[in-house]
């Protein structure tokens, strides 16, 4: 059988911009069709900007790479059109176990909270992610939208001016160049826009080597995370197993800093470790195998002018805590309606700055979060290593010093309590739908809230009459709220009004709000 | 009575100041400077019996 990944999604086809005399302007420019570039083209084409996706390779990616997606990537999912599709196939867990030697430390349960329309994570090949955006963005062109997708298409120069970016595209048959108006760069962690650019990539490199191995096989280990400290079939290292779906499993050993890399990639090599730790009568076949070494690092702007970073082109984290194709996706999702906004006209260019420091407060706390999951599993000093130790022998008795064994803090998304678009809230609420935080879910008499929300700005009232709202804003009036969503949303108060930005993220809440104070916080969420 | 239940808002803020407090000391150093430490956690805990609790817990622990 084929694999997914071998197969050409996208091939070279020549485009009338290479026989044009001048250059052709486009709106925005994507580079890389990775899953933060096409979530990104996708979420502009479905604001009605016009946009190009160029990309050296014409396939999915290659192995399964990024595995574990978040709630909230899968609420943006939704809100691009592929949510059932990730979660239908993808593989849905709750429970956890994490081994110290040759026992078993504790188990747990992330015991996901009732009410949301989608699970805590689920796991998936990213390879299956990107074949559904591919999907997603022929259904787009078929229903007439602009947005093309352009394989053996690899960016070789970038020239920034002050009305558009100016690039230049190698392919099979020759060079050619384009204009854009605005560029992003999603063309991953070793970037070439960004070394093009110049721009600095700064942060920890961490001296140590994974194999990750996604091995094919009927096993019967129960959907869980198992994380081992210490194993004795990798002594003094970790190792981590991991269910995909279609009977693949991801292993990841820990191997050092001292290693050869091209050796433990071998097969013959590969093979016997995985021996030890799955059992020498177990039946296997080997999907993909790689060697990695990670850093957590960002650039210090993620926008430059009319280029606009995003995902691991930006920032870079260690794999600890599935934080780096999940804060991609919530890059894109900051971004696409501010770039749509100003593109349109509605907003000046100045709200993208607030796509800056957002996105970059958001990575400095995914770096911290995996920096410190990456300290506590590879300690990196003879007293880091002792206090580890002494945190995973406690915990297996002491319920205390369970939250202190870190084999990883799982993504969450970062609430941006100083954004410059948040209003000043009157009233007492609950202080997890503070202006900055993503909308939480919950179930309403019309469907789950998120996909009532959909994709631009929108005003919700519970419990209260329903205030008058600007011309144009949608409007949800919800006159009997789900205990959840009284939970989530109105705490003690007997109604609250709440303004949600295009990205489902809260703009502002009010108890009883007058229109005038509804459009003053629609233009400061658009950065007036 | 020794409290055995999670206690501490940011537990993962705490380890990472604790080891970054061990940054650049030798093995005696850290040692001094973890008794150190356990001396004035101590005196912050004051209760006898407590104290007397949790070095009965810890040496219990196997490794």
């Amino acid at each position: 059988m084929t694999k997914i990944f071998e197969t050409p999604l996208y091939p070279y086809e020549r485009s009338p911009d290479q026989d044009a005399t001048t250059p052709v302007r486009h709106k925005v420019v994507v580079i890389g069709a990775g899953p933060v570039g096409l979530a990104a083209a996708i979420d502009l084409a479905q604001h009605g900007i016009p946009v190009v996706v160029v990309d050296e390779n014409d396939k999915v990616s290659h192995g399964s790479r990024a595995i574990c997606f978040s709630k909230r990537m899968l609420e943006i999912s939704d809100r691009l059109g592929i949510g059932d599709r990730l979660v239908e196939k993808g593989v849905t867990w709750n429970k956890g176990r994490v081994f110290n030697g040759e026992d078993e430390a504790y188990a747990f349960d992330l015991l996901p909270e009732t009410g949301h329309k989608r699970p805590a994570f689920i796991n998936l090949q990213q390879y299956y992610l990107e074949e559904y955006l591919v999907d997603r963005v022929r259904e787009l062109q078929a229903e007439g939208a602009e947005i093309e997708l352009r394989g053996g298409n690899k960016v070789s120069a970038i020239g920034t001016h002050e009305t558009h970016v100016s690039l230049e595209i190698d392919t099979v048959e020759g060079s050619y160049n384009i204009e854009t108006e605005w560029v992003i760069p999603c063309d991953g962690a070793g970037s070439p826009t960004r070394k093009m650019l110049g721009c600095d990539f700064g942060g920890r490199v961490f001296e140590d080597n994974f194999l990750i191995a996604d091995v094919i096989m009927q096993a019967d280990f129960p959907t869980e995370r198992w994380f081992w400290f210490d194993p004795p079939f990798n002594k003094g290292q970790s190792a981590l197993l991991h269910k995909q779906p279609d009977d693949v499993w991801r292993i990841d050993l820990q191997l050092g800093w001292d290693i050869d890399r091209e050796r433990e990639m071998q097969p013959e090599n590969v093979i016997p470790r995985l021996n030890a730790m799955l059992g020498e009568d177990v039946k296997f076949d080997l999907e993909w195998v790689s060697v990695y070494t990670f850093q957590c690092r960002r650039m210090e702007k993620f926008r430059h002018g009319r280029v606009l970073f995003a995902g691991d082109a930006a920032h870079q984290v260690s794999p600890f805590g599935a934080r780096g194709a999940n804060s991609g996706l919530q890059d894109t999702d900051n971004l696409c309606w501010k770039l749509a906004a100003v593109i349109k006209g509605e907003a000046q260019e100045n709200l993208l700055d607030t796509y800056n420091d957002e996105r970059v407060e958001a990575a400095d706390e995914n770096i911290l979060n995996s920096s410190r999951s990456t300290d506590f599993i590879t300690p990196k000093s003879g007293i880091s290593r002792i206090f580890r130790d002494a945190v995973l022998d406690l915990a297996e008795e002491n319920e205390f010093a369970r939250p202190l064994v870190n084999s990883g803090r799982l993504s969450v998304p970062a609430v941006h309590s100083d954004s410059s678009l948040n209003s000043p809230e009157t009233g007492s609420f609950p202080k997890r739908t503070r202006p900055g935080a993503s909308a939480a879910d919950a179930p309403t008499d019309d469907g789950w809230l998120l996909d009532r929300i959909g994709d631009e700005f929108a005003v919700m009232t519970a419990g209260f009459a329903a205030p008058e709202v600007p011309a144009g804003v949608k409007q949800i009036h919800i006159a009997n709220p789900s205990e959840e969503l009284k939970t989530r949303y109105m705490g003690d108060a007997g109604g609250v009004t709440v303004l949600f930005r295009p990205d489902q993220h809260i703009a502002a809440r009010w108890a009883a709000p007058s229109a005038h104070d509804i459009t003053a916080a629609i233009a400061r969420a658009k950065g007036a | 009575m020794l409290n055995t239940k999670a206690n501490i808002a940011d537990h993962d803020g705490f380890y990472a100041q604790l080891i970054e407090a061990h940054e650049g000391l030798d093995d005696a150093q850290s040692q001094a400077l973890n008794a150190r430490l356990i001396l004035t956690l101590a005196n912050h805990i004051g209760d006898n019996q407590v104290l007397s609790e949790a070095i009965d817990l810890v040496k219990s622990v196997s490794e």
